[in-house]
C-alpha cells in the first residue's frame, strides 16, 4: 500500500512555477530519496505533503489520508523535521524532547525505544540548549523529536545539510534502521552522493520530476559512454572537448571532467584530441556512471527541451 | 489536553526566564517608568530663575521681590537696571520668568490706582511659560491683597479655588494610572506578538502546526503567561504609586483589578492580531510600536488632553483602549467610584477584545502562508 502519494501536483508563488506535475507513490517502509540542487523545489513539496501549504493543482494522500481534506489527521500521523534547524534553542535537549512527546500525547518513556538508539548519543548533552550543540548533534535531536510519537511517516527537509561526513554516515545509518522498524520515510537532500542510500529515489529539478527509479537501475541504465579526464587546466579542456563531434556533454565534476559521448570510444583517442590541442592531459579513463552523471544528464536534457 | 496546555505554559516560562530582555522589559521598563515619570518628567517646577527689573526699587517693591520668593517656586537671579539687559537671561538660558516693576509702584499702591507689572517668559517653551505665568499672577494677587488687608474694598471677588480628587494638582495622579495602561499594553500586546513571530522566525511554528495541537491550545498556551505577568505588573504599579507617590487607591481594589484583568484581554487579542499579520519579529514590533504604543502615549489624553485635539486625532483617540482604561483607573482610584459610573467605559472595552479575538480568528492561519 502507497503511504504517500502525489498526483499531479503543481505549485507557483506570485506566477514563478515552483513545483510542475509532481506525481509519485512511496511504499509502507520504503526509504525515498528526493535528490536535487538548492531551489530545486523540495521542500515546497514537502510542505505541500505536511499540509502546511495548498497546492495550486494536484492531489495528495499521505497515510490514507488527503493532504488537503483531511490534514487534521495527517498532521497526527507524520513526523516532520523541516530543512532548517526548528527546536527552541533555549530550552535543553530534554525538554525539547519531552515538550514535543506531550503535544502529541505521549511520554519519552512510552515510545522510548523507537528514539533509544539516537537519544543515546544525546544523553550526555541532555542539559545543554539545544542551540550549543554541534550541527550533527542538532539533527539527531531534531530527529529525535519527529520520531518520540511513534509516526506512520517521516518527511526529512535536508536532514544531513550542514552535518560533517561522519556525521551524516550515521544519520543514514539510523534512517536504515528506521525504515527496518515499517516507517515509510521522504528524505530529501542536495547531495548525490548519498542517493545510493535510498530504496528509491527521485532527481528533481526546476520543479520538475527528472526520473524516478532505484539509484542502481539509474545507473544501469545510463547508457552514454563516460569518461573521466584528469587535466590541470579543467577550463581549456572543457572549451576544447565542448567543440568536438563525438562530445555529448562535457561537465566539471570534482577534481575532473566528465564527458559523455555520442559513440563508443577509447579512451586514448580523447587524450589524443586534447593534446593536440595544446593541453596537457593526465589522464584519460573510462568510469562507471554515478547519480550525479545521470543527474546532469537529465538536467542537461531538460534545459535543451525548454 | 489540560497536560498539553500546561507543558506550552511551562515551555512559554523557560523562554521568559531565560531571557534577559524580555525580563527586563517585564520588570526593569515600568519601575524605571514610573520612577522616570515622578522624578524626572515633572509639570511642576521649583525654584525657576527670575530676572527682576525693578524701577520703583522702594520699600514696595522689595517686599514684592521677597514675596515672589517666599514660595519656593521662583529663585531671585539677577536684579537688571535696564531693558537691553533683560533678553540676555533669556538666551543664555539662565533665567525663565523677567519681573518689570513700574515707577512709583509704593505709592500707586496705596493710592489705589491701577498698576501694571509686566510678566515675560520664554515663549519657546510654551507648557512652562505658561505655568510660570499662571504662578506668578496668583502670587501677585495674594500679594495686593495682603497688602490691602486693612483697607478691605467692598467692590472685590474673593476667588477660592479648590481643585478636587487631586487637590495638589500632584502629576503623580496622572502619570500612575497612564503607566499602567502603557505598560500593560507593552507586556500584553507587544511581548505576545513577538514571540508568536518568533516562532513563525525560527521556524518551530512549521513543526506546532504540524502536529495535533489545535491553533486555539497553541495561543492560549503562549499567551497565558504572559496575562499572569502583566497583571502582576499592574500591582506593581500600583504598589510603586501608594508607597512611594502616594497615589491612593479610594474605590473598589476588586473592581480594579478586573478592569485590569479586562484591559489585559484586550492588549492579548491586539497581540495576536499582530502576529498573525507579521511573519517576524521585527514586523511585529514595528506594528505594535506604531500602531499602538505611539498613539496610546499621545493620543490617550495621558500626556496630553484631547479635548484640544483636531476632529481627527479625537476620532483615533476614541478607538484606542487606552483612552477607556485610563478613564476608569482614574475614576477607581482618584474618584472613588463605582461600576455604575464607568459602565460605559467597561462595556466599551468588552466591545473590543469581542472584535479583536473575531478577527484574530478569521486572520489565524492552519498553514503557512
Amino acid at each position: 500500500m502507497a503511504v504517500i502519494v502525489a498526483e499531479h501536483i503543481s505549485k507557483s508563488y506570485n506566477d514563478v512555477p515552483a513545483l510542475t506535475d509532481i506525481s509519485f507513490a512511496i511504499e509502507n517502509g520504503e526509504l525515498f530519496g528526493l535528490i536535487g540542487p538548492d531551489g530545486a523545489g523540495k521542500s515546497t513539496l514537502f510542505r505541500i505533503l505536511t499540509t502546511l501549504l495548498l497546492a495550486d493543482n494536484g492531489q495528495g494522500y499521505v497515510a490514507g489520508h488527503h493532504i488537503v481534506d483531511e490534514y487534521k489527521e495527517i498532521r497526527k500521523k507524520v513526523g516532520y523535521m523541516p530543512g532548517r534547524f526548528s527546536l527552541y534553542q533555549d530550552l535543553s535537549v530534554e525538554e525539547n524532547l519531552s515538550f514535543f512527546a506531550t503535544i502529541f500525547g505521549t511520554t519519552i518513556k512510552e515510545n522510548y525505544n523507537l528514539v533509544r538508539d539516537i537519544y543515546v548519543q544525546l544523553e550526555p548533552f541532555k542539559d545543554r540548549p539545544a542551540g550549543k550543540l554541534s550541527g550533527g548533534m542538532k539533527q539527531k535531536l531534531a530527529l529525535c523529536c519527529a520520531l518520540i510519537h511513534k509516526p506512520e511517516v517521516l518527511f526529512l527537509d535536508e536532514p544531513t545539510t550542514g552535518v560533517d561526513a561522519v556525521s551524516r554516515v550515521e544519520f543514514w545509518d539510523m534512517l536504515k534502521k528506521l525504515k527496518e522498524k515499517g516507517i515509510a520515510i521522504l528524505v530529501s537532500t542536495p547531495y548525490m552522493d548519498e542517493a545510493t542510500r535510498c530504496d528509491r529515489i527521485g532527481l528533481i529539478q526546476k520543479g520538475k520530476i527528472l526520473s524516478i527509479d532505484s539509484p542502481q537501475r539509474m545507473i544501469t541504465n545510463f547508457n552514454k559512454p563516460l569518461f573521466a579526464i584528469r587535466t590541470r587546466k579543467i577550463y581549456q579542456t572543457l572549451n576544447v572537448l565542448r567543440r568536438a563531434d563525438f562530445t555529448h556533454s562535457a561537465l566539471p565534476f570534482g577534481e575532473c571532467i566528465h564527458l559523455t559521448t555520442t559513440q563508443p570510444l577509447v579512451a586514448s583517442k580523447i587524450k589524443e584530441y586534447v593534446v593536440d590541442n595544446g593541453i596537457t592531459v593526465e589522464d584519460v579513463l573510462p568510469v562507471k556512471a554515478t547519480v550525479e552523471d545521470v543527474f546532469l544528464d537529465l538536467s542537461k536534457t531538460l534545459e535543451t527541451q525548454s | 489536553m489540560i497536560k498539553v496546555f500546561w507543558a506550552f505554559v511551562k515551555k512559554e516560562w523557560y523562554h521568559i526566564i531565560r531571557d534577559k530582555r524580555t525580563l527586563l522589559i517585564l520588570f526593569g521598563m515600568p519601575v524605571a517608568q514610573v520612577l522616570l515619570f515622578g522624578y524626572a518628567i515633572s509639570t511642576e517646577f521649583k525654584g525657576a530663575q527670575v530676572d527682576v527689573l525693578d524701577y520703583a526699587q522702594d520699600k514696595s517693591s522689595t517686599r514684592l521681590i521677597h514675596h515672589l520668593q517666599s514660595s519656593g517656586h521662583f529663585t531671585l537671579n539677577t536684579v537688571l537696571s535696564s531693558e537691553q539687559e533683560m533678553e540676555k537671561g533669556f538666551k543664555e538660558g539662565t533665567t525663565k520668568l523677567v519681573v518689570v516693576i513700574p515707577e512709583d509702584f509704593d505709592s500707586d499702591l496705596y493710592n489705589g490706582r491701577d498698576i501694571t507689572v509686566q510678566l515675560i517668559t520664554d515663549g519657546s517653551d510654551p507648557n512652562n511659560a505658561n505655568t510660570l505665568l499662571q504662578y506668578a499672577t496668583s502670587m501677585l494677587n495674594d500679594f495686593r491683597r495682603e497688602q490691602l488687608q486693612k483697607e478691605s474694598s467692598p467692590f472685590q471677588i474673593q476667588v477660592e479655588s479648590r481643585m478636587l480628587y487631586n487637590p495638589q494638582l500632584l502629576s503623580a495622579y496622572t502619570f500612575i494610572p497612564g503607566t499602567i495602561a502603557l505598560i500593560l499594553l507593552i507586556v500584553c500586546a507587544m511581548l505576545t506578538s513577538l514571540t508568536i513571530a518568533r516562532e513563525k522566525e525560527l521556524g518551530t511554528m512549521e513543526i506546532l502546526l504540524v502536529s495535533p495541537l489545535p491553533p486555539l491550545l497553541i495561543i492560549l498556551g503562549k499567551v497565558t503567561p504572559y496575562a499572569v505577568l502583566a497583571f502582576l505588573d499592574a500591582v506593581l504599579i500600583l504598589l510603586l504609586g501608594y508607597f512611594v507617590f502616594k497615589v491612593p487607591v479610594l474605590g473598589s481594589v476588586l473592581l480594579l483589578l478586573f478592569c485590569c484583568l479586562l484591559y489585559v484581554l484586550v492588549g492579548l487579542s491586539l497581540g495576536t492580531l499582530i502576529s498573525t499579520r507579521s511573519t517576524s519579529q521585527q514586523q511585529a514590533m514595528m506594528s505594535s510600536l506604531m500602531g499602538l504604543m505611539m498613539p496610546s502615549l499621545i493620543l490617550s489624553g495621558f500626556l496630553f488632553p484631547l479635548s484640544s485635539m483636531p476632529k481627527i486625532l479625537q476620532f483615533i483617540g476614541q478607538i484606542i483602549p487606552a483612552t477607556y482604561f485610563i478613564e476608569i483607573l482614574k475614576g477607581i482610584m482618584l474618584r472613588g467610584v463605582g461600576l455604575q459610573f464607568i459602565y460605559v467605559e467597561v462595556l466599551v472595552l468588552l466591545g473590543m477584545v469581542m472584535v479583536l479575538l473575531a478577527f484574530t480568528w478569521k486572520n489565524f492561519n492552519v498553514r503557512l502562508q
